[in-house]
């Protein structure tokens, strides 16, 4: 709650230029499209972000001119894209500020740094009757792999309930806090919610009792500012491609002292110091994590697409959104027969709905057929979706480069789907 | 919006918002259940069949206006037929919703499946218009598991 407002405060200082929405567009070549011969209207930004035109030329540059495999190469080719690679994990350590570089290992997105913790420190530290905390709003990938460590390891998942606005409520996630618990994984924005967690507390109410936290940062990297060290959580997972960069890519972030005492996570090249067929020793931090060859144009991109949020300031982003999103509850929430899912009073760029007599998915094809993308469905999250009673939700999920003028048209297609099934 | 009318056209919108043969049957020969991960679409199938013909159908359920629509106009096309006879419908239905929009395929004799031409345009719809007529062939099969159309 508190970072939050620190953002804004910031962001008022900061964000004195206008944000030119309409430059911000020209640089998203999938913007100028035609989708079923209407312009894209893109509000499916938080199942993935369009890309930037530097972060496509990135990749297309390095597989014209750079491409070559990474570490041990002597040609130069090896070298510069070593370098590369290398320089991309400093991008991202500094633009979520990890203190040390090989805090930052390079997954092929959140699901995959999530797991990563699961196995390799989970099957150290969790054991028989051992407690684990989630919240109700997690995303599946922050569900499943949990369960699967607690049923090989015979320990327990605890749920920390949301209240009908779809906030966490905090009272009893201190009340699950017991000599039991012995991991808090949540989610930093919640993606069918939109609802913005104070994991900062959450995080300082666990560390009192030794009790390490994972942020799941997949909605909340692209939208709010981010500071591993001021959040002081112990791990925090996000995927590039959700932040304007790539599929394929991700981030772990990882206190030093935690991945230092992690076993590997998976065996093989560039990962170990020597081999023989009687032992192996592991190699140092970061590498130990990267077994195999990296994604490398990947992270090079990814870093690209930082760079390029960076120029513009994510503080600068977070306000303009957060008045979009204003806009759009304010345009959506009064039109009859929509009832919002997510209500929260600290919301970040989701506008999830559901219609009356209307299912989601016709309403989907609907606004398909307008050029609007919106996803429908349960968004990976069913017990939120049970939560609420409802098997699927409409969610508009916006970025820095949607427009009122796009939230317009969406508010007349949907009346559109109204007349249609009166 | 002409692909949408031809998706949502006045039958289907009727089906979905008074769907016929909608409930359950008390003591059903043969039942299964279909489920699309996708959308939650949620359906239940119940068949009387006697000497070999399908005596009541009946569904309930929750889905979209697609799947539902196709449930209701299922129900009214079998009740009646032979299991054979639905068998071969279904293969018919199959063919419509799954061949290539720019086919030229002879929809004259189609009846009452013709419908659901528009759903071609809409590979992301298939699954909603198949998922009871996927149901009731398990049924139909005797398996009573789950189905799924993923």
């Amino acid at each position: 709650m508190n970072e939050f407002k620190e953002i804004l405060r910031e962001t008022e200082i900061s964000a004195n230029s206008t944000f030119d929405v309409s430059s911000i567009r020209n640089d998203f070549p999938i913007l100028q499209t035609l989708v079923r011969g209407k312009p894209l209207i893109y509000l499916d930004n938080a199942a993935t972000t369009q890309k930037p035109q530097a972060v496509i030329d990135k990749i297309t540059d390095y597989y014209t001119s750079g491409n070559s495999n990474i570490h041990r190469g002597v040609h130069l080719l090896s070298q510069k894209a070593t370098k590369e690679y290398e320089d991309s994990r400093k991008t991202i350590q500094q633009f979520i500020g990890a203190a040390h570089p090989e805090e930052i290992i390079f997954t092929r997105g959140t699901t995959e740094s999530i797991n990563l913790i699961a196995s390799a420190w989970g099957r150290q530290n969790i054991g028989p009757g051992d407690e684990i905390i989630i919240s109700h709003m997690e995303h599946h990938s922050n569900i499943v792999p949990w369960q699967m460590l607690c049923k090989e390891k015979g320990a327990g998942l605890r749920i920390i309930p949301i209240n009908d606005d779809g906030e966490l409520i905090y009272d009893e996630y201190l009340r699950l806090i017991n000599e039991k618990t012995k991991l808090v994984s949540v989610v930093h924005v919640s993606n069918s919610l939109g609802t913005v967690n104070p994991v900062k507390d959450i995080i300082r109410e666990a560390h009192k009792y030794n009790i390490p936290v994972i942020v799941d940062g997949a909605q909340s990297i692209q939208h709010l500012e981010v500071d591993v060290k001021d959040l002081d959580c112990d791990f925090f997972a996000f995927s590039g491609h959700k932040i304007y960069g790539p599929t394929g890519i991700g981030v772990l972030y990882g206190k030093k002292q935690f991945l230092e005492e992690m076993p590997p996570y998976q065996g093989g090249g560039d990962m170990i110091a020597s081999v023989s067929f009687e032992d192996t020793t592991f190699n140092e931090l970061p590498y130990k994590f990267e077994a195999g060859t990296p994604n490398i144009a990947g992270a090079i991109a990814l870093a690209e697409a930082v760079k390029y949020l960076n120029n513009i300031g994510i503080a600068r982003i977070a306000k303009y959104e957060s008045g979009l999103l204003d806009y759009a509850i304010d345009a959506i929430g009064p039109v009859s027969g929509i009832r919002l899912i997510g209500t929260a009073r600290n919301k970040s760029s989701t506008c999830s709905f559901v219609l009356d007599g209307v299912h989601p998915h016709d309403i989907g094809t609907m606004l398909d057929v307008d050029g609007i993308a919106v996803r429908t469905g349960h968004h990976c999250t069913e017990p939120v979706m049970k939560r609420y009673g409802v098997p699927a939700t409409t969610r508009a999920s916006i970025a820095f480069y949607n427009t009122k003028e796009e939230i317009n048209v969406l508010v007349k297609s949907i009346e559109k789907v109204i007349k249609m099934f009166s | 919006m002409n692909e949408l009318r031809e998706l949502y056209q006045q039958v289907i919108l009727d089906h979905n918002k008074n769907p016929r043969n909608f409930g359950v049957l008390s003591l059903p020969t043969l039942k299964a259940e279909g489920y699309n991960p996708l959308c939650g679409d949620h359906i239940e199938i119940g068949v009387d069949v006697e000497g070999g013909i399908i005596k009541d159908l009946k569904f309930n359920g929750a889905g979209c206006a697609i799947s539902k629509a196709s449930a209701s106009i299922m129900t009214t096309l079998l009740i009646g037929k032979t299991v054979e006879e639905a068998k071969l419908l279904f293969d018919e239905f199959h063919g419509i919703v799954t061949a290539d929009p720019e086919s030229d395929a002879d929809m004259m004799n189609l009846g009452k499946l013709a419908v659901f031409c528009g759903v071609r345009e809409f590979p992301a719809r298939v699954k909603c218009a198949s998922l009871a007529w996927h149901t009731l062939m398990n049924a139909l099969n005797e398996l009573s598991e789950k189905v799924s159309t993923e």
